[in-house]
């Protein structure tokens, strides 16, 4: 049989998908089911006077309205923050409540104010309508900037600063930097992404009152995550009696992985009705109270000697959290952004200063990447910066100050395994045909147009998160991950993970790896995930985690099938065990011919007593059925790396720019699926170039926000882009045994200072992200007059 | 209320509905094909696109009062005989979707064009598919696999 990993094997489950059978939580429909709908705040900041459902309450259709006040006598627990930061003055972190339901003040427009329950959705809507809701309006804190210098939100949370996190060694840094022999600053935002997976989120709660038994359908990237949050922190149900089903996501890309209030509050309102609920968004709600990303003020220094070596490194950060911290929302500015301010470059030292604030924005989370762009960002624009000053062509800058030597340990946190940074850089400015960039420019200049080259060297940390390593810093968690490995009697295997799927494409993935190591065949291979009545305890798709992770727990599962296999083909083959192989799905006792395929092994562990055989197959001690449990905690993170290349050109006239061409060479270490790989490298670099041309979450002064719709919101569409190079090199990872890196953020933490390096190159000013046609347009209009006033 | 006549994925049917009944509410409400999404309220995503007598609709923005006599073609009416169409075929081998949600409104806008256009220049497939919003694919298969279905169909 071929080996499958490393082939561009279609996906399994696509057939459902195109035909029309994916089944969503929306597509959920249960038998005498409610229609639910939230009153939420118009208000960025108000204390609420007084709700009065009386009204609302004798609309036609009406079941039930509930407030704040009913969830905290029912004493249902708030949302929780994840991982506790600690200042640097070794104070905790400062975290507000936050309720489901909002009690006495609301900190966002769209915070949550009420549930209308009825029995249709216009129903519930018209009465909402009717909920009369008298609120005190406060000034609302808005701007990351501001957030300090203004009235505290929340009680007791002064200056509004959740906390002031340090990394690093500081007197050393600023001895770097003042010996160095220039020092190079750069003032940065990473602006305020809206994630937009195109399935806006939905919940459907079901409560069994005679059994007792809560079962929550929910768009979510982390089933057991959620139903652990609902009933350790929010009490709304034993995790015993209660089920949390996810069942085909339509994207997430970190916006799904934890529980939201409306997840909370359906889950106890069908309790309290105890009849089915269903909420599902629509797409403003989503703009609203999906989770934000980014949002970061940064400044920061680079210390360079005259030859172009790096030297030092000091970087402060003001990160908003907006007005609540949501559950990875301390870890995304903190343990996943300043470890990463080195890039993939040899720093000698570095200090990296993060504070986070609270503003009546909504709360912000992680966003694919999660801090690993924030950081890129500023270290690529930084080091483009650096060479641009001291007059260094960008790829020579960069290999001179590349980590060349493995394992390398930073400065900060990271013990890199493995990587060949120039390596990667080379087939870039190949594939980019960097040598006739200056040919291409003169074109774009006969046509009117100035073009522009950007470069964005990138290294990751993912495979998140070995324990041993996060805890020595600081975090009060890892994230471990489980796999079962079920063979079936007839021989077909049911693969469980405690990861999940919201277009990654893992049913194939993992069959691959599972048909490699088994000698199955795939089509006889299935995944199940998402739904924590089936399979073991998991900790959820993110973070680049699934394959290096999760994969690798399937993996061992699989290494203990195969032990046991062997123990029992070796009682049927007369022989020792350790005289037998296992190769390509069959037990062979070595210098011979017996032999056992996998599927009669399992067979024979599921029905030992055969007809006409007078002994067990199985060898004493040894327990019948065939299937196995692997709980893997990784030893250290994946550093996955790679060289992006990109070019512009800008219509000076209109400020239009177009990425014209855009090359990406990764590293991810060993490659399952090609086709599955490159669609993740597609998206993300889409999604990157979004975020520096496009994208743009907007607040006026009073906490509006401006962009809630895909009217004002602008998202990257199909005519915006060239066909995208895409190629690879590989160093495999030496922290598992798939040599796996992981590549679902690689796209978007690499692109933005790429095209951003890109445009600057071509307009020669500095620009903010986004770079909408509006804004390059004024900078050229600004350039043009200072060079016509420097001629005159 | 309103009584509606019309076919469904070559299905005559009828049905009673309110007036203020938008398609995509008859589709996934009332006929429970789900496999039409709704992914915006403001007409922009494009996961709701079906045929309505032949030409893609957005079936969030059109009345179901307005169907009536019309033939429909919905992502559950495209395969036959459990064969799938040429242009889901030439997503599933080009990889061009990845989470599904945005796919049914894609691989229904796509067909359009090839009945529009059927040999369509890179430039055409995606100044066409403008109007369908895909936030895992970055787009590139799905352009290859339009492609793909044009050599085909």
């Amino acid at each position: 049989m071929a080996s499958l990993v490393g082939s561009r094997v279609e996906r399994k489950e696509d057939k459902k998908f195109l035909t029309g059978k994916g089944r969503y939580t929306a597509d959920i429909n249960l038998a005498n089911q409610t229609y639910a709908y939230f009153v939420r705040s118009p208000h960025a900041r108000a204390k609420i006077k007084n709700i009065d459902i009386s009204k609302a309450s004798k609309a036609s259709g009406v079941i039930r309205i509930l407030t704040g006040k009913e969830l905290a006598a029912d004493k249902i627990g708030g949302l929780i923050a994840g991982w506790k930061i600690v200042s640097q003055d070794g104070t905790d972190m400062k975290v507000p409540p936050h309720p489901p339901l909002a009690t006495d003040s609301v900190n966002y427009v769209g915070d949550h104010v009420a549930i209308v329950i009825a029995e249709s959705l216009d129903e519930a809507k018209n009465a909402a309508e009717l909920v009369k809701v008298d609120y005190k309006v406060l000034k609302a804190v808005v701007k990351t900037g501001e957030a300090m210098k203004s009235e505290a939100i929340h009680d007791g949370i002064e200056k509004n600063l959740c906390f002031d996190f340090g990394l690093g060694d500081k007197v050393k840094t600023d001895e770097a930097l003042s010996n160095a022999d220039k020092v190079i600053k750069i003032d940065l935002e990473n602006n305020r992404l809206i994630p937009n997976a195109m399935e806006p989120r939905a919940s459907i709660g079901d409560y069994n009152s005679s059994s007792e038994e809560l079962t929550l359908y929910t768009a979510n990237q982390n089933p057991h995550l959620t139903r652990l949050v609902l009933s350790a922190f929010c009490a709304i149900q034993p995790e015993h009696k209660f089920r949390v089903v996810a069942p085909d996501v339509g994207g997430g890309f970190g916006s799904k992985i934890y529980p939201y209030a409306e997840d909370a509050v359906i889950a106890w309102a069908t309790k309290k009705i105890e009849r089915p609920v269903k909420w599902v968004a629509e797409r403003t709600e989503s703009f609203l109270s999906d989770c934000h990303g980014r949002d970061h003020i940064t400044h920061a220094e680079l210390g360079v000697k005259n030859d172009g070596t790096i030297t030092g490194l000091k970087v402060e950060t003001i990160a908003n959290l907006g007005s609540y911290a949501s559950l990875f929302a301390t870890v995304t500015p903190t343990y996943l952004y300043a470890p990463l301010i080195l890039g993939l470059y040899n720093i000698p030292v570095a200090f990296c200063n993060v504070k986070a604030v609270y503003t009546n924005t909504a709360p912000v989370d992680a966003y694919r990447g999660a801090g690993r762009p924030e950081a890129t960002y500023m270290i690529e624009r930084l080091v483009d910066r650096a060479a641009r000053e001291m007059g260094i062509d960008q790829a020579e800058f960069r290999n001179k100050n590349f980590i060349s030597k493995f394992p390398h340990q930073q400065c900060l946190v990271h013990n890199v395994d493995s990587g060949d940074y120039s390596g990667h850089l080379k087939k870039a400015l190949e594939l980019a045909d960097y040598k006739n960039f200056e040919k291409r420019k003169k074109q774009s200049a006969k046509n009117g147009k100035l073009r522009g080259i950007g470069f964005s060297t990138y290294l990751e940390a993912c495979g998140i998160a070995p324990s041993a390593v996060v805890m020595s810093i600081g975090a009060g968690v890892g994230l471990w991950e489980s796999a079962e490995v079920r063979f079936n009697a007839t021989g077909n295997v049911s693969v469980f993970t405690g990861t999940h799927s919201h277009g990654q494409g893992h049913a194939t993935t993992f069959a691959q790896i599972v048909s490699d190591k088994l000698g199955v065949p795939i089509e006889n291979i299935d995944l199940i995930h998402g739904d924590t009545d089936k399979g073991p305890f998991g900790m959820g798709t993110y973070g680049s985690r699934s394959l290096a992770v999760g994969g690798t727990a399937i993996v061992k599962a699989c290494d203990k099938i195969i032990d046991k296999g062997k123990k029992v083909a070796a009682h049927m083959l007369e022989a020792k065990p350790e005289d037998v192989d296992f190769k390509e799905g069959e037990f062979i006792v070595k210098d011979s011919n017996k032999k056992k395929t996998i599927g009669e092994i399992a067979f024979a562990c599921y029905l030992p007593g055969q007809y006409g055989e007078i002994k067990s197959p199985l060898p004493e001690g040894v327990e019948p059925g065939l299937k196995e449990t692997a709980f893997y905690d990784p030893v250290n993170f994946s550093f996955p790396s790679g060289s992006h290349i990109c070019e512009v050109e800008v219509n000076e006239d209109t400020g239009e720019t177009k990425v014209v061409s855009y090359t990406a060479v990764d590293d991810f270490g060993t490659v399952i699926n090609p086709n599955i790989v490159e669609g993740q490298v597609h998206g993300g670099v889409v999604q990157g170039i979004g975020q520096a041309l496009y994208e743009n979450a907007y607040y006026d002064k009073t906490g509006q926000l401006i962009t809630a719709s895909y009217m004002d919101y602008a998202m990257p569409k199909a005519d915006h882009f060239p066909e995208f190079k895409i190629d690879y090199t590989c160093t495999p990872a030496t922290s598992n045994p798939l040599g796996a890196k992981g590549c679902g953020e690689a796209g978007a933490i690499a692109s933005p200072p790429a095209v951003m390096n890109a445009v600057i190159d071509a307009i020669g000013t500095e620009i903010s992200m986004p770079a909408t046609a509006e804004k390059v347009w004024k900078a050229c209009k600004k350039n043009r007059k200072s060079k016509t006033k420097a001629a005159a | 209320m309103k009584k509606i006549s019309l076919e469904i994925n070559g299905k005559k049917i009828s049905k009673d509905i309110q007036d203020h009944t938008i398609l995509s509410v008859l589709l996934r409400d009332i006929l429970n094909l789900t496999g039409t999404h709704v992914g915006c309220d403001t007409s922009q995503c494009g996961a709701c696109v079906v045929h309505v007598d032949g030409k893609s609709i957005k079936s969030c923005t059109m009345l179901a009062a307005d169907v009536d006599g019309s033939k429909i073609t919905t992502v559950e009416g495209l395969a036959k005989n459990g064969k799938m169409h040429p242009m889901q075929e030439a997503f599933k081998k080009k990889h061009g979707l990845q989470c599904g949600y945005c796919t049914p409104g894609m691989v229904m806008s796509a067909i359009d064009l090839l009945n529009t256009n059927k040999n369509p220049s890179e430039k055409e497939i995606r100044k066409w598919l403008e109007g369908n919003i895909c936030r895992c694919t970055g787009y590139q298969n799905i352009v290859a696999a339009v492609k793909e279905a044009a050599s085909k169909m």
